[in-house]
């Protein structure tokens, strides 16, 4: 105990002594863009065409009434009989023909065994096609959109901010989920480590689908 | 002020004056160490373009080196006094110019660091009253006189190298191509990869002489696939490291300094 | 005469340069990669109009954490403890490495699952871990690949860039127990995937390093591509995440900043495919025991230097590297550090002692290519003019016989007492046109001796001119 504390004193003291001729640091400049002027239309098209950069696949439904249908022709076209959920996603856009199972706590093995995942998630930037996950409404823990090979993502338009810096801040802020676990998606993982040919899909869902619904949401809870 | 740098390389270049001044100057020269003992045509071809504009030249003999080849291989104290001598023997001329991007480089990025070296606030302030005062070649042409047709006349084909000092360091930009755009009867080649350093980098050609040589091959190969005649930069160090390559493997291309070029007027 | 040696075991920069200089493989793959990321990431930057703006903010965001570091390290290690971790200080490599252990030893495993993390690479952190019977598996498909093949990295992004698919499948068939495998690259990653699955599920403990860590909220964050890092951070109990101490930002407000500036300057791309943000420890989600190592091991040194503490500004995006001809050619291995190219040039001569690697701040030309693209602005040539200095100076304050004789020493002296004086400065000009004489044949030097001989061993040199222009100036008038 005694020489972890030593550690530390010993660390600040050098680094007081290391500053003790510093100069004054100068004001940080922000006049990089923050907010984007955009519309919702805009923004909607951006982000399709990045996720499909990406080779996400990218279905847009105009009313969350059709969601329940959509997910269930996606995991039909798929051949996906076996969907993990998370335990708040609501009941009318669960998909009906499907064995789902409920994640409450399930372990890591049961999930490397279903057919894939629907959740909805937090944030969307549209500049960078990422998708955000804070654990909040109908999105889960970490666990089930990581380990299963196929993750469905439903994104209300809405989610949808131009930058980077709007959805950092809107985590700060209108979500203040800053101290849960985050997790920017932006794309199925990918590696260039081999010749530098990109390789699609080694850890993490290796299919990336997106329904974006294009009514904003109803619910206050998403 | 003038020595500023951020690394972004500017496709323009940096403004250094926003009204050129046309009227007879009085110019003096800092041919550099190099340029005076190894390629002294340079200097010539200088003072006759300044004369031939109308300008007069002055050459200080005091001068020899500004010491960029001591602070860059880390004597930065034996670059010292050869720093103040440069101020010394400059200190009455009104304008400074250098056939030598990267001497310009020297003073206007590194004798503000020098200068605190010293510990010697008389000559930050020195320093600091110099660099304006201190113009590459090229520079000195196109934003001081106001100049790109000096009628000149260079029929031959031509590749332009931008050397790492001018591309980055004084961010010349596109001047040097404004004023060889400019020669009469001179074709300009475009170099690919033009930004890409030949390896030259002073003691780095020779403490690095492999790595170097690799360097100089890739830019060798580029300037052959030109078929240009000429290789012209707006320094004689960097040309002194591809004309030796050029010039071992025969290809029969050779290296300019862009004065040589601004200053002809006959065909060669 | 013998070329001055340094003090370090390793060998200097120019002597493994010589020998990287002929893997004709390595200078493909190397030289192929690098114009391929330097095209990648010029695309996505010209996108942005406001890409400069950004890295002035970078760069001062960086500055200010410098400035009141110990401040804001205090404010880390409260936040993180607050929201349920543990923190604990390292001043060293061997520091780190104890406490490591020691929380490994105290979960009983014989398997860890690894992040990539240059930190933990820095301190060897893998070597420590088998010397206690744990073994460290890495799970970055690269790493994965060098561990197997018993190398070192070659490259901050792209470890395994000097192997190529049919050296892997090689590997992969003998060490992975794979019999039947095909050298497409596609068919490699999923024999990896496969075998690291199993490894994911079955670790209860994985460590960590951290891209950045702010102080405010004691957030700390992962960027990377392939998914291992969320698969590390996510499934076993216990994360252990040794992180720099430079890598700390003020706010969450920065991610905005630095979540723009690496991934277009590392891979290229708008946003790179997972990052990983967590705080603490969270009921229900993800390991439930962390500890945050925050370690020194030099990184006070480097901030004692007023020029050179920007070197820890930065942010290991290796866009330097990727644009660094000396790097294209040489490789990481010529250097003979952690941390290859621009950055470990001024890098690791600083953290671990200039006497240690007297040759890195030589292993430029100074092109300045690496101060155009660093996302913070670091002004790398500046530093390795300094840190030559450095060199110079520390050899000179060991003085005696070796220094006094010194080629480059006296050279220098010599050339500074010529251009101190004019007429001293003529004579040598005089001297240097009749010592062409045996050297020089139709304008051309072909052949010089001793320390210049490195020059025309490949090149050319122009004879010294009858006239100089000083000469040629006085018979003016």
């Amino acid at each position: 105990m005694s020489e972890r504390a030593g550690a530390k004193e010993e660390i600040l003291g050098r680094i007081r002594a290391a500053l003790r001729d510093a100069p004054e640091s100068s004001p940080i400049p922000r006049a990089y863009r923050r907010t984007s002027e955009e519309t919702m239309e805009a923004r909607i098209t951006q982000f399709a065409e990045m996720a499909s950069d990406y080779r996400a696949h990218v279905r847009l439904i105009t009313s969350s009434a059709q969601l329940q249908a959509t997910i269930e022709q996606a995991c039909r076209e798929r051949s996906a009989r076996r969907i993990v959920i998370p335990a708040d996603l609501p009941q009318e856009w669960r998909p009906k023909g499907l064995e789902l199972l409920v994640d409450e706590n399930l372990p890591h093995e049961s999930l490397n065994d279903v057919d894939g995942v629907v959740t909805a998630c937090a944030i969307v930037v549209a500049q960078t096609g990422t998708i955000i996950l804070d654990g909040g409404f109908a999105q889960g823990r970490r666990a089930i959109t990581l380990i299963p090979d196929y993750h469905l993502c439903i994104v209300f338009a809405d989610q949808i901010v131009g930058l980077v810096p709007e959805a950092i801040t809107e985590l700060r802020t209108a979500r203040q989920s800053t101290h849960r676990p985050i997790t920017f998606i932006s794309g199925p993982s990918a590696t260039s480590d081999i010749e530098l040919s990109r390789v699609e899909g080694v850890h993490g869902p290796r299919t990336l689908e997106i329904v974006i619904v294009t009514e904003p949401r109803t619910s206050a809870s998403i | 002020m003038g020595h500023e740098s951020d690394g972004n390389h500017i496709r323009t270049g940096r403004e250094r004056e926003s009204v050129p001044e046309y009227r007879i100057m009085d110019i003096s020269l800092f041919i550099t160490c190099f340029n005076d003992t190894l390629f002294p045509e340079t200097g010539k071809a200088v003072v006759t373009l300044f004369e031939r504009l109308g300008h007069t030249v002055e050459f200080p003999l005091e001068q020899t080196c500004c010491g960029q080849m001591h602070f860059n291989t880390g004597y930065q104290e034996e670059a010292i006094p050869l720093m103040k001598r440069f101020i010394e023997v400059f200190a009455g001329a009104e304008a400074i110019v250098t056939p030598s991007a990267s001497c310009a480089g020297m003073i206007q990025e590194y004798y503000p660091r020098l200068a605190q070296l010293t510990g010697d606030p008389k000559i930050v302030d020195a320093v600091e009253a110099l660099i304006p005062r201190v113009y590459e070649f090229t520079q000195f042409l196109v934003d001081r006189l106001g100049v790109e047709d000096v009628g000149a006349y260079f029929p031959h084909r031509v590749t332009y190298h931008p050397t790492c000092h001018s591309l980055r360091g004084l961010k010349l930009g596109d001047r040097p191509l404004r004023l060889l755009g400019a020669v009469r009867g001179l074709e300009l080649i475009e170099l690919p990869r033009a930004e890409e350093c030949c390896g030259f980098g002073g003691t780095f050609a020779v403490k690095n002489a492999d790595t170097s040589m690799a360097m100089l091959s890739s830019k060798v190969s580029s300037v052959l696939s030109t078929r240009a005649e000429y290789c012209v930069a707006v320094d004689n160090s960097c040309l002194m490291q591809i004309g030796g390559a050029l010039h071992r493997q025969k290809t029969g291309v050779r290296t300019l300094h862009i004065a040589d070029i601004l200053a002809s007027t006959e065909a060669r | 005469m013998t070329r001055d040696t340094d003090r370090s075991t390793a060998l200097p920069f120019e002597r493994a340069a010589k020998i990287s200089l002929q893997d004709s493989q390595l200078r493909r793959n190397l030289g192929n990669a690098t114009q391929n990321i330097r095209a990648k990431r010029q695309r996505v930057v010209d996108e942005m109009d406001d890409w400069e703006a950004l890295r002035e903010a970078g760069r001062a965001i960086k500055e200010r954490v410098m400035h009141d570091l110990d401040e804001y390290l205090l404010q880390l290690e409260a936040s993180v403890t607050r929201a349920g971790g543990h923190v604990h200080w390292a001043r060293d490599a061997a520091e780190a490495n104890r406490i490591v252990q020691g929380i490994v030893g105290s979960h009983d495993v014989t398997e860890v699952i690894k992040v990539k993390s240059m930190t933990t690479d820095e301190i060897k952190l893998n070597d420590a871990l088998a010397e206690v019977g744990v073994q460290a598996i890495e799970t970055d498909l690269a790493e994965l690949i060098i561990q197997l093949a018993g190398e070192e990295s070659s490259h901050i992004l792209v470890p395994a860039i000097h192997k190529n698919r049919a050296e892997i499948r090689t590997l992969f068939q003998r060490t992975l127990g794979v019999s039947d495998l095909s050298d497409d690259p596609r068919d490699l990653a999923n024999a990896a995937r496969r075998f690291l699955r199993d490894k994911f599920f079955a670790a209860k403990v994985g460590i960590s390093g951290a891209n950045f860590g702010v102080a405010e909220s004691g957030t700390v964050c992962v960027v990377e591509s392939e998914g291992n890092g969320r698969m590390c951070t996510t499934l076993p109990q216990v994360l252990v995440t040794v992180m720099g101490i430079e890598k700390i930002i003020p706010t969450w407000q920065d991610y905005e900043v630095f979540l723009q500036l690496l991934p277009r300057s590392s891979t290229g791309e708008r946003m790179n495919p997972y990052t990983s943000f967590w705080t603490g420890v969270t009921d229900g989600d993800g390991p439930q025991e962390f500890h945050l190592i925050l370690l020194d091991n030099g990184r006070t040194r480097v901030l004692a230097d007023e020029i050179g503490r920007q070197a820890l500004h930065c942010i290991r995006c290796s866009a330097c590297l990727n644009v660094c001809p000396v790097y294209e050619r040489a490789g990481g291995h010529a250097y003979r550090s952690t941390y290859p190219g621009p950055i470990g040039a001024i890098l690791t001569p600083q953290l671990k002692g200039i006497d240690q690697a007297p040759s890195l701040p030589y292993a430029s030309s100074l092109c300045g290519a690496c101060y155009e693209v660093c996302p913070v602005k670091i002004n790398i040539p500046e530093v390795l003019v300094h840190l030559r200095g450095e060199v110079v100076r520390d050899r000179q304050a060991r003085g005696g016989l070796r220094e006094r004789l010194n080629t480059e020493t006296l050279a220098m002296k010599f050339l500074a007492s010529i251009f101190a004086n004019p007429s001293r400065y003529e004579r040598a000009q005089r001297l240097a046109r009749l010592a062409n004489g045996p050297f020089a044949r139709n304008g051309a030097i072909e052949r010089l001796p001793g320390y210049l001989s490195g020059w025309t061993a490949m090149r050319d040199l122009k004879a010294v001119p009858q006239q100089s222009f000083r000469d040629w100036w006085r018979s003016r008038s």
